[in-house]
């Protein structure tokens, strides 16, 4: 796919929570086409701390409203300054980056995806995607509390929303890992992001159920664009670029302890 | 428009501009941002005798004004270059340079003695300061001796241009460049990255898997530029200068102080076409200062 730099427009910046804010950007222009689980490199004007681009997962894209949205949360002085943008402000991206989750190959196949944390990003427009291309679609999606469980009601537009948090306020308390879903039912297919060690519980559970796994990884990145090769992860086939081989990949590709 | 040609060694180059190795991959990575045609230089990713993984992630930590990082010259060998990716880089119209890198003076003599056959591939790059790998790498290029024995060696078994990149974790680099030159290499490029370090406070552990890494960026671009200042008083042959290049000022500063071309690193991870908006940048200050030629400015330093 052909890679674009581009400076996006700022139209909204919704504050979903204390940590998190919604930046959705447009563009005069058409929006390029971009896959589920492709990011962009997103270039951060005005913090003097923040050297290189942050890699930030595509959350959604509104090819008619031409919007694309990106989930911010307030970590560093970065996305701290991102947080603070404004409608009208323009974003320099390079996108769209890395490759995509794949789609079921049946289907009638049952999918779930599963997000934790900031993890839930790339989902909503997987789910959109899968929804539309004829799958039911189901959501596992895990916080600390209820405040950092965001956006639900987007998320209910393409599927059943399951919810837990690690203190109770919403959903099953705990883990996602331990939600009732997951002795109930049997999903063909898992697709996760978020804290390493839910997506390797999540892989756990995949490969014990004999399903299909995919997990889009979030190493640090420089370039983005397979240059630097600073973001590497281990694989079957040795270090590869999460940023171009991935960020998506099928568990059995990588060299996890699960 | 002033005249941007300008001869390194045995390299004829369109502009001053080129890029410097481990930042811009192969070029490819990079076509869909720029016409790489454009590009006075582009100096590849480090190649070696035989495949290389590289260290363990993590790699890279954001410093102040740069970056640190430890790949550790991944790499998939000399021959996977030359049956895999010179086909797809040899019909660019730039000058296409490997950087060559070794554990032992035999490895690069034998790398070196591998791209002297490819047509297209004008000149190397060696390697004698990378700070990343356990054997070989910086270890050449921090005493006089053993440059002086690694660019001897491949001189004899490489007859093209020969760039020879110094490393700036050193106490005298003219010293060691007074010694390359000696041994017949075309000209130097400098300064590779300075040793760093970078803590995790809340971790207590390295941020890097090696411990310490290669700072690059504007951070370092006033000590790179003080030691391009003294390399060129020092020799007779052309010095490329590089470290923390992000604009067309900063490398026409590299070229006043004595470089007569500079290599554009990290900047391209935040700007791809940063390369692009140099060379015209450069353009536009000779037309500015009634300069006819790019050479003109080169050591154009009053003190």
């Amino acid at each position: 796919m052909k890679k674009f730099m581009l400076d996006l427009s700022v139209k909204e910046n919704k504050i979903l929570s204390d940590q998190y804010h919604l930046l959705i950007l447009t563009s005069a222009e058409k929006l390029p086409e971009i896959l589920p689980g492709q990011f962009a490199e997103v270039r951060v004007d005005g913090s003097a701390t923040t050297f290189l681009r942050r890699p930030i997962s595509i959350h959604y894209i509104d090819y008619d409203a031409n919007e694309l949205w990106l989930l911010i949360q307030v970590k560093g002085d970065g996305t701290k300054r991102l947080a603070q943008m404004t409608a009208g402000e323009s974003l320099n991206l390079l996108l769209p980056l890395g490759n995509n989750f794949n789609e079921p190959v049946e289907k009638d196949a049952s999918v779930l995806l599963v997000g934790g944390g900031c993890g839930v990003a790339p989902l909503l427009y997987l789910g959109a995607h899968l929804k539309r291309n004829g799958f039911k679609v189901n959501f596992l999606l895990g916080a600390r509390t209820k405040d950092d469980l965001i956006e639900l009601c987007e998320y209910e537009r393409f599927g059943n929303v399951f919810t837990t948090t690690e203190d109770g306020t919403l959903g099953e308390r705990g883990f996602v890992t331990q939600h009732s879903l997951l002795n109930g039912s049997n999903f063909d297919y898992f697709y996760t992001c978020g804290p390493t060690p839910m997506m390797k519980a999540v892989a756990r559970h995949a490969l014990k159920t004999k399903a299909i796994c995919e997990v889009s990884l979030e190493n640090t990145m420089a370039c983005g664009i397979g240059a630097c090769l600073c973001c590497v992860t281990d694989t079957t086939e040795g270090h590869v670029c999460v940023c171009t081989e991935g960020p998506v990949f099928n568990i059995t590709k990588l060299k996890w302890q699960i | 428009m002033a005249n941007l040609n300008i001869n390194i060694g045995k390299l004829q180059l369109k502009n001053p501009v080129m890029t410097a190795s481990g930042t811009f991959g192969y070029g490819s990575e990079y076509s869909d941002f720029l016409d790489l045609s454009r590009i006075g230089g582009i100096i590849v990713k480090g190649t070696t005798i035989r495949a290389r993984q590289g260290n363990p992630y993590p790699r890279m930590a954001e410093t102040p004004s740069g970056m640190l990082n430890a790949v550790g010259l991944q790499n998939k060998g000399v021959d996977y270059f030359i049956n895999h990716i010179y086909p797809t880089v040899k019909d660019i119209d730039t000058n296409i340079i490997v950087n060559v890198s070794g554990s032992t003076i035999d490895e690069y003599v034998e790398t070196a003695e591998k791209l002297n056959s490819l047509e297209n591939i004008p000149g190397i790059e060696l390697n004698i300061s990378c700070p990343n790998v356990k054997e070989g790498g910086m270890a050449f290029g921090t005493s006089c001796l053993s440059a002086s024995q690694v660019v001897r060696a491949v001189r004899m078994a490489y007859k093209k241009d020969l760039i020879v990149k110094l490393s700036p974790n050193v106490t005298d680099i003219s010293e060691i460049a007074l010694a390359v030159e000696a041994e017949g290499a075309d000209s130097v490029s400098l300064i590779n990255t300075l040793l760093g370090m970078a803590i995790d406070v809340e971790k207590r552990r390295p941020v890097l898997s090696t411990i310490t890494g290669g700072l690059s960026g504007p951070a370092v671009k006033p000590v790179a530029l003080r030691m391009v200042w003294q390399v060129a008083q020092a020799v007779k042959i052309p010095v490329i200068g590089l470290g923390g290049i992000m604009n067309a000022s900063d490398a026409i500063e590299f070229m006043l102080a004595g470089a007569s071309a500079i290599q554009i690193g990290t900047a391209n991870f935040i700007d791809p076409t940063v390369t692009i908006k140099v060379i015209d940048g450069i353009n536009a200050y000779l037309d500015r200062h009634n300069f006819q030629s790019v050479t003109d400015i080169i050591g154009a330093l009053e003190v």
